[in-house]
């Protein structure tokens, strides 16, 4: 183990992923920092999503190495429940939320707490549990909404919801996939904010398309493309790449 | 700690529900017991059975329901756990027979004799005890369920796969009990029971107190089940059932959380088949056959899943339906009335009649104040 | 002493026999009938002797009447009668006659029993009739009486068609190996000669030799047992396996249909069952017309109704689609129950217009009787479901596959909005899927009404067990479907010596619950982002 499994965040080296034979992902290494935001963008089929599915076990890697926390744990051998307990947390493509639970709920259930039946048997609240529902409430601004049930609220507000669970977890590594896809502009913006008020005191991996709101974030930026990293840097370092102009533009 | 959990569950339905079920309970032994015959307030004690068999039919459907309605998990095996405790309280009853059997054999069941068998097989043994009975009725379908649900639920069994599964399990059980040499009496079953804890199982008063308890069965698992799905516990049940892999994402273990509930489903499941059979006088294996796991499910389709009045009431309304059919000259059309409540309720009421009526409700209210904006939660009862 | 008494009987009898004149010798048979009289088991065994030495055409009824302890004798009069259900025949003429007085059973003992086998043997070893020389070859084999032998060379000197000839070989090997004084070059021959027999009765034979044999003959005796065995064991298994080619090609049946519904459509229809079931009573409707106006078309009868069971259950299976099920797409569980309720509808309505008890469809000519292949039992009805299966298997490949339906079959079920937009009617072609399944289970339901009972609870047996196949094999593949069939019908039949038919049957539910946790896709099961989701 290098120098750089230690000091990483989350590690992914050499990782190969296929179904039936189609590669989604071709010996795909990338390491993310303690701290660091980062933006993964790359076209339709660059295995962004496959490489997420691989972080949180949805998917096993045929080949290679994933590791996080400085090589602490394997997460090629944990299953997603694990992975989830050990601090990394999932923000879908598409927004999901509990629909039939009030926005508070939806919170509640998602506050770092005790996960184990016996736990959530015996739960009661508490007034700083309270509190901080109350601060996320505040944080994601859906305090107005939180006894409307989350299946009423609109797409940018699921997808603030859904931001909010994450950060009910205090995960310590946030995985974020498209999350303005279908956002209006001021909503786009007002996530970027979210998301830098959010890397203040966590990592967090943001997969996007919008090169607008990749600008806006302003962070490092790696580029996929079928299955493997072609270009990683800055975002003006990154377009002005003729790789990635290629696989954009078309040759 | 209990007291909170109850006072969190009664809300105005449930004190409602619960209020009339101990009228029930009170009226009909007592007009079964007090009014004599041709008294135009007697119930005889035919409907007492009758009141008594329904009320174990919506303990079944109240157990489904905990598990479908809330966590999504469509079994069709409960009428197999259903069965396994009215076999453990049958066996109970046949050793209480003893030498008043045909062949008088004073440990070996009248079945075993005619099959010439010399000894009580060992997992007969203990039966003769009550409390031993009792604890088998909670743990044989209990354990039934815990070893399939850590198998089914492990690997992800989902959906159909696992409706498929379920109802494989009942199917097997059915086949083996149809054999003589499984020691439970193959298709005939266990019948001719004479006495319960020493009273006579045919006596007025027995089926009359049997009654009483049948009800304060179904009034426990109602609040058993109000109390889980009004703790977080239940919330986390209905999060699994809309969004469970998000759930699992969430750091949940959705797996212990399917199976805990599972065991539990099962174990009401088993204790409403344990009250069934003394009021009925017989369990045999076609309790087993998978179409009676079917007719529960849509028990709990009609009145409304993820109620519990609901899976109560639909299992009333259903069986009294039969009931009525069976009985007179519609009898042969009524398949065709089961078979459409089926298809009737699955395209025109899916919510079921208790979830359509708190729909409609909570819709009213919300055109009433609709400038507040306050949501209502309909299917987290 | 024996030896030669008994060596003087074969003499006698076989030479009797070879010279006899065809009229017989009715003094001697006369005096040879009276011998029985004595009622002394030497006397009797003389008496078979002389009986089978006659020639007499009464000679074989007597001596089956003595082996079935029919043949009696009035201890009075000394004379012999056969007792023929209720009546009494004298035993020197064949007449009938009264009952006079009180008859005796002329008693035998095995010895006894074994000398009257052999010498009915040797009456029917040259009879022109070839099933009955076929008949004695195999009783003489059985009898090992090494006094048959000079009249089994005869017979094989004889003996024109070839296997009566082995059969007439093999009693002779038998026989050698039974003979004391025969050489041990010649026994070796002999158990060569059984061995090559190869089944249960030569196993036998082998096994069971005289202890005095010399220690060769022995040692190749014990090294051909030990090949018959692995012979048998063998056949045993091919056995098994065409049972279980037989039961799953019954499964593949059943589930081909579901294959394409619950499938490629993901639809889970539990009136699947009650589609065979209205297929197997198209059969027998069919079948009662054809009994009415022409019964000559009743080997055609399956013909016809394959066609009419693929348009009756397939029209049903549109009706369904139409008025139920495309209300219910992507609600599988709701699906489950709607279809569930239809499926008691429909058994209930053909229960109210046939009736509830089980309907009698016949088996045309062609696929009644049976053959053997090797040493196995072949039926001509389960060889048919065989490749009938195999055909509409193949059928449904090549529709799928060549067809213009079948090409927007598969782009519906791949990407529906894509082909609504390349301007395919999607909600026409889910119908005509669903027709096209339920069509298919019709027409398995007129091969199962061959060899299942035609109840209104037909369907409901296979209900079961093709979702377990469909699962098993993986959804979404016909191939699958195919394998999970054929492998869950062989390892049910290679289960059933051991654990009987109905535990036999639990194991394999139990080893399919399992096999669900451990792949709950399937053997074939699909893979990529699409599944997981």
């Amino acid at each position: 183990m290098d120098m750089r499994t230690t000091s990483s965040l989350l590690y992914l080296d050499g990782i190969t992923v296929s179904f039936d034979g189609f590669k989604a992902l071709n010996d795909l290494s990338l390491t993310v920092e303690p701290g660091e935001m980062r933006a993964i963008i790359g076209p339709n089929g660059a295995g962004k999503t496959t490489m997420m599915d691989v972080v949180t076990g949805r998917t096993r890697p045929d080949n290679g190495d994933v590791y996080f926390q400085g090589g602490e744990h394997d997460l090629a051998k944990l299953d997603e429940t694990e992975i989830a307990e050990l601090g990394i947390g999932r923000k879908f493509q598409k927004p999901t939320v509990f629909d039939m639970h009030t926005v508070e709920d939806n919170l509640l259930l998602a506050l770092k707490n005790d996960r184990r039946v016996r736990s959530t048997l015996l739960w009661r609240g508490s007034a700083e549990q309270n509190a901080r529902i109350n601060a996320l409430l505040d944080t994601i601004r859906l305090n107005p909404q939180r006894d409307r049930v989350a299946g009423s609220l609109s797409h940018g507000q699921k997808q603030w919801l859904e931001i909010g669970m994450l950060l009910a977890q205090e995960p310590k590594l946030l995985l974020v996939d498209e999350p303005v896809a279908g956002m209006t502009d001021v909503e786009t913006r007002q996530t970027v904010e979210l998301l830098k008020e959010i890397n203040r005191d966590r990592t967090v991996v943001v997969v996007e398309h919008d090169m607008a709101f990749v600008r806006d974030l302003d962070v490092k930026v790696t580029v996929l493309h079928e299955g493997a990293v072609i270009a990683e840097g800055s975002i003006d370092q990154v377009s002005s790449n003729e790789r990635v102009i290629e696989v954009y533009l078309g040759r | 700690m209990i007291s909170a959990a109850l006072i969190r569950s009664l809300d105005r339905n449930a004190t409602i529900f619960l209020a009339i079920l101990a009228a029930v309970t009170f009226l009909v032994p007592f007009c079964n017991l007090v009014f004599p015959p041709g008294s135009m307030l007697h119930v005889p004690t035919y409907l007492v059975s009758l009141f008594g068999k329904y009320v174990c039919y919506a303990l079944v459907a109240l157990s489904i329901d905990l598990v479908w309605g809330y966590c999504g998990i469509l079994s069709l095996g409960h009428g197999a756990f259903f069965a396994l405790g009215g076999y453990a309280m049958g066996m109970y009853l046949m050793r209480q027979i003893g030498t008043r059997g045909v062949y008088a054999d004073p440990i070996l069941p009248d079945f075993m004799v005619f099959l010439n068998w010399k000894e009580l097989p060992i997992f007969w043994y203990g039966f003769q005890n009550f409390a031993y009975a009792s604890a088998m009725v909670l743990l044989v379908p209990g354990v039934l369920a815990f070893v399939f649900g850590w198998f089914a639920f492990r690997s992800r069994v989902t959906g159909v796969y696992l409706s498929i599964i379920t109802q494989a399990m009942t199917y097997a059980l059915l086949l083996g009990f149809f054999r003589n040499n499984f020691g439970f009496g193959g298709n005939n079953g266990l019948t001719d029971f004479k006495d319960i804890l020493g009273f006579n199982v045919q006596s007025a008063g027995t089926r009359a107190a049997l009654f009483v308890v049948s009800c304060i069965a179904l009034a426990l698992g109602f609040l058993i089940c109000r109390a889980l799905v009004t703790s977080k516990f239940g919330k986390v049940l209905v999060a699994i059932r809309d969004a469970e892999s998000r759930t699992r994402f969430l750091g949940y273990r959705v797996e212990s959380y399917k199976l805990f509930v599972f065991t539990l489903s099962a174990c009401m499941a088993g204790v409403a088949g344990a009250l069934y059979v003394p009021q009925v006088g017989i369990i045999n294996p076609s309790e087993f056959a998978p179409a009676n796991s079917i007719e529960a499910v849509i028990w709990v389709a009609v009145g409304g899943r993820g109620t519990l009045t609901g899976a109560v009431i639909g299992a009333i309304l259903v069986n009294y339906a039969k009931t009525t059919f069976t009985s007179g000259p519609l009898a042969p059309y009524w398949l065709f009335v089961l078979g459409g409540l089926f298809v009737g309720v699955t395209l025109l009421l899916p919510r079921g009649i208790v979830g359509t009526y708190r729909h409609w409700k909570a819709e009213r209210e919300e055109k009433k104040k609709a400038q507040a904006p306050a949501g209502v939660g309909h299917a987290a009862e | 002493m024996r030896m030669f008494c008994d060596r003087l009987v074969a003499f006698v009898l076989a030479f009797g026999l070879l010279l006899a004149a065809p009229a017989g010798n009715a003094q001697t048979f006369d005096a040879a009938l009276t011998k029985f009289s004595a009622d002394s088991f030497g006397d009797t065994e003389e008496a078979i002797a002389a009986v089978a030495a006659s020639g007499n055409r009464m000679a074989a009824q007597v001596l089956e009447a003595l082996q079935d302890a029919r043949l009696a004798f009035d201890p009075a009069s000394k004379k012999i009668y056969i007792k023929d259900k209720d009546r009494v025949l004298d035993a020197l003429t064949g007449n009938p006659v009264p009952a006079s007085g009180e008859l005796e059973t002329v008693r035998v003992n095995n010895r006894l029993r074994r000398s009257i086998e052999a010498a009915i043997g040797g009456l029917t070893l040259l009879s022109p009739d070839p099933a009955k020389r076929f008949e004695a070859a195999q009783a003489v084999f059985k009898s090992r009486d090494a006094k048959l032998m000079p009249l089994l060379d005869a017979a094989i000197a004889k003996e024109s068609d070839a296997s009566l000839k082995r059969a007439l070989l093999e009693a002779r090997a038998a026989a050698i190996l039974n003979a004391e004084e025969a050489g041990e070059a010649d026994k070796i021959d002999a158990v060569a000669v059984i061995r090559a027999r190869g089944d249960q009765d030569a196993l036998g034979l082998l096994s069971g030799l005289p202890a005095s044999s010399p220690p060769a003959v022995a040692r190749a005796a014990q090294a051909a047992v030990g090949a018959i065995q692995n012979q048998l064991e063998m056949w045993a298994g091919v056995q098994n396996a065409w049972y279980g080619l037989s039961l799953g090609s019954v499964l593949l049946l059943a589930a081909i249909g579901l294959a394409i519904t619950f499938g490629v459509m993901g639809v889970i229809n539990m009136a699947h069952g009650e589609m065979v079931m209205i297929g197997a009573y198209v059969t027998f409707s069919v079948q009662e017309l054809i009994r009415t106006y022409n019964p000559g078309l009743f080997d055609y009868s399956l013909l016809i109704a394959l066609p009419l069971a693929f348009i009756v259950a397939g029209a049903v299976g549109i009706a369904i689609e139409r008025s139920i099920i495309r209300f219910l797409y992507g609600r599988p569980l709701e699906t489950l129950l709607a279809t569930w309720g239809l499926s008691l509808i429909l058994q209930q309505a053909i229960r109210t217009m046939y009736g509830p008890t089980n309907r009698e469809v016949g088996n045309p000519s062609w696929m009644s009787g049976a053959f053997e292949l090797g040493q196995i039992n072949v039926t001509y009805g389960r060889m048919w479901i065989i490749c009938f299966t195999l055909v509409v298997f193949a059928a449904l490949l090549a529709m799928l596959r060549f067809t213009r339906l079948g090409l927007e079959m598969r782009a519906v079920t791949q990407n529906r909005a894509m082909a609504a937009s390349m301007g395919i009617r999607t909600s026409r072609i889910d119908a005509l899927t669903f027709g096209l399944g339920s069509g298919i289970a019709g027409i398995a339901g007129v091969a199962l009404s061959q060899i299942d009972n035609v109840s209104p609870n037909l369907g409901q047996g296979y209900i079961i067990d093709s979702f377990l196949v469909v699962v098993f094999g993986g959804v979404g593949n016909l191939w699958g479907t195919l394998v999970g069939a054929f492998t869950l019908g062989i390892a049910n039949k290679f289960l059933e010596p051991f654990a009987g038919a109905v535990l036999g049957k639990i194991a394999i539910l139990v080893l399919i619950i399992l096999f669900i946790q451990k792949r709950p896709r399937g053997m074939f099961a699909l893979k990529g982002r699409a599944v997981e989701s």
